[in-house]
């Protein structure tokens, strides 16, 4: 007898659609299943016999061929397991076969007949609903998760016994509740806020305007002046996810296998130790795995001691900041991984790390020439803002903190808000986004400020490139201002927040 | 194309280049060396190669060394011809051959009125640096040309400085004067050989050894009226260029550095050891002209009056974003002021996010 279930495999980070089928034939008792599955999906076998003994159910002790349809996919890892199962009990008769046509199932079986909590299910529920199937049964654990994705009945079962029962047609489980504090309740209160930051004037206003127009922010300070304090707080004043983005974003994070349940609510901020492959960066592997700047899509990406990471790992996050993607390609097959990231990255000044902290420092020009070509190039050109952190001083951390995420995320919302009305119509939806085109044509100077970018240029101080720059950085002061032509303040303030050297003069040349 | 060597100096020329590995030998005494005759230097370095070497200088294609200077885009001129710069015979043993990138005619100008020699230490400090810029600007302003060595440090902030006040400079290459070194330095090279001269003794090709920096800081010495040492360490090459200067009776002055800082431990030896001081620009004008003779002309402005407390600030200490909004300059407003300074060429920006004033 024949029986055929839905289920879904997890392609990089899409899912695809594959029907388990279950033959069952008198013969020598033998369990095959073909299909282009790795170890884990032949392992399954294993599970499957053992999860159904164990439930109160019998393996058929005759000839069974499960194939997993499309041939030509790889499959990968354990989620078959409960297909797999529930085909075998279908294909035998233990549970009515016809009910198998609205479902899809998804998740791994222990020995005992458990349902574990997988990875990927709302990936899963997505296929689910894009294939026109009704109801999906899925862990326990996972239930609240794939329930993000609508017109889906999700069953969170947590034993093979329950799928079983569920698909005989006894109602579902009711959703778990949200456990009080977990990621999926709005949660604010454990996240690191601006308030806590003392002192740091000018790079708070520095990071609100990164915010703001979403633009790249490179921090330079000495070791322990407060770098990646700031960069973690970044999140906290971008303005909230949409409901796409946080499916989106919790989708990729739920096959990494990053988070517990629910929506994932806040930006996700990524911070990979400097030793990181390029791969590991930007997705790779077999099979194909999103890499950190998948992870961070939507949120964050920091890169601490930028100068220590590898240049083949910098230079490798070049197409993915620029097209917002990133193309895994392995034998037949090309991935892509969206990376939407706002990168920020903190470096020491120089290679003792004391420049510009008193006369501390002691390194020579060909010391800082070194240190300079340490940073990969390209990658500093798509870094919008320099800021320079310093510590501190006593009685500023002994005073209130100046300002609080939610302020300060307040007024970065404003800002989007003008940036969306503005290039409503374009791809760019902020000002980090537009190219030398969109610039020209959407940002307008008032003549003082005009005068003053031109004065910039004549003497050296901006090279083409720092132009552009440092034109699409005033437009977004200009925002937060509430102005509609830059004005001659706020671009010397993007001015003195440009990055050195971008044509500085001869020393650097 | 000006090519003005003799065959006798083309070839003494290319052999101290063929020399080059052997004359690594004698690079304590390398001033002395190579006043030795043709015949006498193969004899006193080659070695068990002086045969091949005698053979190899007597049957010299000098058409084919004049082709690949000319190929290189070298200008020459020998000891033996008038437009060879007469500063330089002062010396034991003046250059055979100097090759010009740049232009010749442009070199002989730049060359007629008392150039002043900026040499310093490659590891300078930002003070350092500052103070060899603005003499640099300061002189170059009041009509001087700058000599230096375009090594890092020092001697490119000197030329940096003369070309930021719009004015020719020459550099005094160790090896090759087409090809710049340190070869980070392309950018320099290009603006210096644009406008003024890069020259060097030896022909295109030569590979750098390290007898060549004091060959060529002998130079350097020689086409200066004057030789200034910005900051120099105890060991520094640019005392050996203050040493040769006052071994041909050369004027050699430095600027005072902190007693307690090692980069300016061997510049203030040198005031010790009677050296004339250089505070700036006068200084320097005073000492080649008498004093009064000739005033650096100023082309500073004056910062306009809602910066000038700023500016005092940064000058009083507070060199930083930070530093200043402690001073009473708020974070938003100070940005604005600072890019305002920047933009008027009153400070810079360097590591770390300091501003220095320039002098």
């Amino acid at each position: 007898m024949l029986a055929r279930i839905a289920t879904f495999a997890i392609d990089g980070i899409d899912p695809h659609h594959v029907w388990v089928e279950v033959d069952i034939r008198s013969g020598l008792p033998t369990f095959t299943v073909v299909g282009l599955g790795d170890a884990a999906v032949r392992e399954s076998r294993d599970r499957v016999r053992s999860a159904i003994a164990n439930s109160g159910f019998e393996f058929p002790q005759t000839r069974i061929t499960a194939n997993l349809a499309p041939a030509f996919l790889r499959k990968v890892g354990p989620g078959f397991d409960a297909a797999l199962a529930l085909g075998v009990l279908a294909a035998s008769g233990q549970v009515p076969a016809d009910a198998l046509d609205a479902y899809a199932v998804f998740g791994e079986l222990s020995l005992g007949g458990e349902l574990r909590d997988s990875p990927g299910a709302l990936a899963v529920a997505e296929g689910a609903r894009r294939a026109g199937l009704e109801r999906l049964i899925v862990p326990r654990e996972r239930a609240r998760e794939a329930a993000l994705v609508g017109g889906l009945e999700i069953a969170g079962v947590s034993s093979l016994r329950a799928a079983a029962e569920v698909l005989a047609g006894s109602s579902p489980p009711p959703l778990p509740a949200v456990p009080a504090g977990a990621p999926g309740a709005p949660a604010t209160a454990a996240e690191p806020d601006l308030a806590d930051i003392r002192g740091h004037a000018a790079p708070l206003l520095a990071l609100e305007i990164a915010a703001a127009g979403r633009h790249n922010l490179l921090l330079e300070g000495a070791p322990g002046t407060g770098k990646t304090m700031l960069a973690r707080r970044i999140p906290s004043i971008l303005p909230a996810m949409s409901r796409a983005e946080a499916i989106e974003v919790t989708r990729i994070h739920s096959i990494a296998g990053l988070h517990a349940a629910g929506l994932v609510q806040a930006r996700p901020f990524r911070a990979p130790h400097h030793t990181i492959s390029p791969s590991g960066l930007v997705g790779g592997g077999a099979p194909p795995r999103p890499g950190e700047a998948t992870l961070a899509h939507h949120g964050v990406l920091f890169l601490d001691e930028l100068a220590e990471f590898q240049r083949s790992t910098l230079d490798a996050l070049r197409q993915p900041l620029e097209d917002g993607c990133v193309t895994i390609v392995r034998g037949q097959r090309a991935l892509v991984f969206p990376t939407r990231f706002m990168l920020v990255a903190a470096t020491n000044p120089c290679p003792c790390g004391f420049a510009g902290v008193g006369d501390r420092c002691r390194c020579s020009e060909a010391d800082l020439r070194r240190h300079g070509r340490r940073l990969s190039g390209p990658l500093l050109d798509r870094m919008d803002l320099l800021i320079n952190v310093e510590r501190p001083t006593e009685p500023e951390l002994r005073a209130p903190p100046q300002t609080s995420s939610a302020l300060a995320r307040e007024r970065v919302a404003h800002a989007r808000e003008r940036q969306r009305f503005r290039l409503s119509g374009y791809a760019a939806r902020c000002n980090g986004e537009m190219d030398a085109q969109l610039a020209r044509r959407h940002v307008r100077l008032d003549e003082d400020a005009e005068q003053a970018l031109a004065r910039a240029y004549a003497v050296g101080a901006l090279s083409a490139r720092g132009r552009h720059r440092v034109v699409r950085v005033a437009r977004t002061i200009a925002d937060l201002e509430g102005h509609d032509h830059v004005t001659h303040r706020d671009l010397l303030t993007a001015l003195s927040l440009r990055q050195r050297g971008d044509a500085d003069a001869l020393l650097a040349a | 194309m000006t090519e003005r060597a003799c065959d006798g100096c083309t070839a003494r020329s290319w052999l101290v280049g063929r020399l080059g590995a052997h004359l690594e030998r004698a690079r304590s005494r390398i001033d002395q060396v190579l006043a030795l005759r043709d015949d006498e230097l193969i004899a006193a370095i080659g070695g068990r190669e002086s045969p091949d070497l005698r053979r190899e200088l007597a049957t010299l294609d000098l058409d084919e060394v004049r082709a690949q200077t000319r190929a290189a885009g070298l200008e020459t001129v020998c000891r033996c011809d008038p437009a060879y710069p007469a500063s330089l015979l002062a010396l034991a043993a003046p250059p055979a051959v100097l090759h010009v990138a740049g232009e010749l005619g442009r070199l002989t100008g730049m060359l007629a009125e008392d150039p002043v020699a900026l040499v310093g230490s490659r590891k300078a400090s930002p003070y350092g640096l500052e103070v060899a810029r603005a003499l640099g600007r300061g002189l170059a302003f009041a009509g001087i040309t700058i000599v230096s060595g375009m090594a890092l440090g020092i001697d490119s902030a000197a030329h940096a400085g003369a070309l930021e006040a719009g004015r020719p400079t020459v550099a005094v290459l160790p090896a090759s004067a087409d090809r710049p070194y340190p070869p980070g330095k392309r950018a320099l090279h290009r603006r210096i050989v644009a406008a003024g001269a890069a020259v060097s003794e030896l022909g295109p090709g030569t590979s750098v050894w390290r007898w060549m920096f004091p060959a060529r800081n002998r130079i350097i010495a020689a086409l200066a009226a004057m030789t200034v040492v910005v900051e120099a360490g105890e060991r520094s090459g640019a005392l050996v260029t203050a040493r040769l200067a006052h071994g041909i009776g050369r004027p050699v002055g430095a600027v005072p550095g902190r007693v307690t800082q090692p980069q300016a431990g061997g510049s203030n030896g040198l005031l010790a050891a009677g050296a004339s001081v250089v505070r700036g620009p006068q200084d320097v004008l005073d000492h080649l002209f008498g004093a009064g003779v000739r005033a650096a002309r100023a082309p500073r402005r004056q910062p306009p009056a809602e910066l000038a407390p700023l500016l005092a600030a940064i000058a009083d200490g507070h060199e930083t974003a930070a530093a200043l909004s402690r001073a009473g300059f708020a974070p938003d407003r100070g940005l604005v002021a600072l890019a305002e300074l920047e933009l008027g060429g009153f400070v810079r920006r360097g590591a770390g996010g300091r501003f220095s004033v320039i002098p």
